[in-house]
């Protein structure tokens, strides 16, 4: 601290009662007091681990999740199919695409454990090849409508005003379009039987919730007394969003992509059955599962081996969502 | 005057301002040297206006939080606002930090009109206005290191210190508030209230500022707490001759800090003078009744004195009563009161008189009434 320039006494002229010779009201409570500030440093407060090291938010929340088993079972599956989406060839060496009629809807046998589908496919192979456009669906669909959600959301959330008014009655409107329809209409004029489309309009219609959220836990963020301390030392608006609301916002918004991650998967197959999503010659669980549903009868094996894969996605991406919120959820703890 | 002697007679046990006729004298002969005022507040309004409608908004009316508020502020003195919850005192703190723009009004700092100022203009006056925030578990950043809290303020203005300097600056100032400079790298979390209100101050000292607006700093402390803090705050007065707006609702707290009060009532200001000016010489009713209400230690001095228990509740800002905002619950309200509204200024029974009675006040029928002290 530069010191303090010398000057007079500014109150030498005041008739301001001296410490001791305050009201009775005064009493109590200053009488309790040292002179000597150092003397009051109370230490750290007990309870926190006294080793130094500080732990914040994150690592409170990564040191909980460690200890949880439905994260630790549903974060070892989503590695392992994270691992087979890039890398097939790893646990499945057989080409999804190559078939053998003559082998249509055979049940399991050394080798194909998953048996064979109408086509003669390998319906091993295929399950394992399907994860890829699931993942990336997923993993695609959520980024974009996670970057794009929260990016919009969270401005209008921070300026407020027209912009926030305009962008709320614009998601309305997208949360107005039936998911299912929606995907019948745009996607049926689409040619392209690639991941993209797909991707796009789950993006399009999935952002709208992403940014309500963003701009929900924004305005809260905003409101906090840190934030206006910050512009009251002078931040401008990109300090105040990067270094202060951004790290408290985004919390709800990651839980709620985690989870979406898995219902967007779920989408995927459910476009992919009704025929508008993926095409083949991509394989997707979705179109595997639409074409065994119709021989369900004759040949449960190929509905329930991809429909299983499925599932146990969807699931472990939402109880991966579910764990994260219930760390990183203060109310909670 | 005649509770001069009775102040007398207790003063044993009330160590108050038992102030003689011959002191009385000595202090208002004294010249009052303020120098300039650092801050001046002309007329301040801030009307929040209340509307309907989701797309379309119309304006249905105002909530009159601050409705023509003026004092100044002078170099090295501190100014305490009392006043009941929802009188406007924080909404004048956020206009003082222009966190808020003002309906109409002006603040000088340094005879510059701060409400009109922006972008880079505002961020050099900001240097000199800090403020000190009421609650400390919501005022510093829970993701950020006490040091990133502190150094802060020599990033968004990074001429007060060079990059290589601020870390040592840092730990200067945990010093200077009386925290272990070896702290900086740990979480507000890992502190109690009292220490993060210290954090709060350094921060607002980090820029060597020469006005500190404290919006209730202790309010959210426990009572030992508070008499640390405060104290360490006059210290730090004396030390960088800082000038404090100081908010609380605690009178003893605002006696004990201010050199001089200013007392709300329904976002306009009701009396304003000198601490024993209003503590002992009141004119103002709803100060008297605020006063009156202070716990007084001693059951003998409790005894015979009188409590005034104003009736009613506070009336909603957004339709303040004409004329007086007080008349509503005054016991002395005339129609005069609502038709007028009273002047913050030396009310004319008391004008030229040598009494500490004759300061600011904004009563048609001001009288002194001692309420502190017993009757």
């Amino acid at each position: 601290m530069p010191e303090p320039e010398p000057h007079g006494d500014p109150r030498a002229a005041d008739p301001r009662p001296a410490m001791d010779a305050i009201t009775p009201g005064d009493g109590g409570a200053m009488t309790l007091a040292t002179g000597d500030a150092r003397s009051l440093d109370e230490g750290p407060q007990p309870g926190v681990p006294g080793s130094g090291k500080s732990r914040s938010l994150w690592s409170d929340a990564w040191h909980d999740l460690r200890r949880n088993p439905v994260f630790v079972v549903s974060a070892l599956v989503i590695v392992f199919l994270v691992l087979i989406a890039i890398w097939p060839g790893l646990i499945a060496s057989g080409n999804p695409l190559q078939c053998d009629l003559a082998k249509a809807q055979e049940g399991s046998q050394p080798g194909h454990p998953f048996g064979y589908d109408t086509q003669g496919c390998d319906v091993y192979t295929r399950t394992v090849h399907g994860a890829r456009a699931s993942i990336a669906v997923g993993i695609c669909a959520t980024a974009g409508a996670t970057l794009l959600g929260s990016v919009l959301g969270g401005l209008a959330g921070f300026f407020g005003g027209w912009w926030d008014a305009l962008l709320s009655r614009i998601a309305d409107i997208f949360f107005g379009i039936p998911i299912i329809l929606g995907g019948l209409v745009f996607l049926s004029v689409v040619t392209s039987g690639s991941v993209w489309p797909v991707v796009g309009f789950i993006v399009l219609l999935g952002w709208p919730q992403i940014s309500r959220i963003a701009r929900g836990s924004v305005v809260t963020a905003k409101q906090n007394d840190y934030v206006q301390a910050a512009r009251a030392l002078g931040a401008g608006n990109k300090r105040m969003l990067l270094r202060h609301i951004a790290p408290n916002a985004v919390a709800p918004v990651i839980v709620v992509a985690t989870i979406a991650l898995g219902t967007y998967i779920a989408l995927e197959a459910t476009l992919s059955f009704v025929g508008v999503g993926l095409k083949p010659p991509t394989v997707s669980w979705g179109i595997d599962i639409s074409n065994a549903s119709v021989q369900i009868r004759n040949a449960p094996h190929m509905l329930l081996w991809p429909a299983g894969a499925l599932s146990i996605t969807v699931l472990a991406f939402i109880m991966l969502g579910d764990a994260v919120r219930d760390a990183l959820d203060p109310k909670l703890r | 005057m005649a509770e001069t002697a009775k102040n007398e007679e207790v003063s044993d046990v009330v160590p108050s301002t038992a102030e003689t006729t011959a002191e009385v004298e000595a202090v208002l002969d004294a010249p009052v040297d303020r120098g300039e005022p650092i801050l001046q507040v002309r007329n301040l309004v801030k009307h929040f206006p209340l509307t309907q409608g989701i797309l379309f908004k119309k304006q249905i009316g105002a909530v009159k939080a601050v409705d023509g508020v003026s004092f100044d502020l002078y170099k090295g003195e501190t100014l305490g606002i009392v006043g009941e919850s929802g009188c406007g005192k924080s909404t004048v703190a956020k206009l003082l930090m222009t966190l808020e723009t003002a309906t109409s009004g002006e603040v000088f700092y340094k005879g510059q009109d701060i409400t009109k100022l922006s972008g880079r203009a505002l961020k050099a006056v900001r240097r000199n206005i800090q403020m000190v925030f009421q609650d400390p578990y919501t005022s510093l950043n829970p993701r950020m290191t006490v040091g990133d809290i502190i150094g802060e303020p020599f990033d968004i203005h990074p001429e007060v210190a060079p990059k290589g300097d601020r870390r040592k600056r840092v730990q200067e100032l945990l010093d200077v508030v009386g925290l272990n400079p070896e702290y900086i790298n740990r979480y507000p979390h890992q502190f109690s209230g009292g220490q993060r209100q210290r954090i709060g101050i350094a921060r607002g000292l980090a820029l060597n500022p020469e006005v500190i607006i404290c919006d209730e700093p202790v309010s959210a402390l426990d009572v030992s707490v508070q008499a640390q803090v405060i104290n360490l705050m006059e210290k730090l007065q004396n030390e960088f001759e800082l000038s404090y707006v100081f908010i609380a609702h605690d009178l003893s707290i605002v006696r004990h800090i201010s050199d001089r009060v200013g007392v709300m009532y329904l976002g306009k200001m009701a009396e304003i003078g000198t601490d024993s000016e209003i503590y002992d010489h009141p004119t103002h009713p709803y100060t008297q009744a605020l006063l009156s209400a202070v716990p007084v230690p001693d059951p003998a001095a409790r005894e015979g004195r009188e409590r005034i228990i104003l009736t009613g509740d506070v009336p909603s800002p957004a339709n303040p009563p004409s004329g007086c905002r007080f008349r509503t619950r005054c016991w002395k309200a005339q129609d005069k009161c609502a038709e007028e509204v009273p002047l913050l200024a030396v009310p004319e029974v008391f004008a030229g008189k040598k009494t500490l009675a004759a300061h600011d006040s904004a009563c048609h029928f001001a009288e002194e009434r001692d309420v502190v002290h017993a009757a």
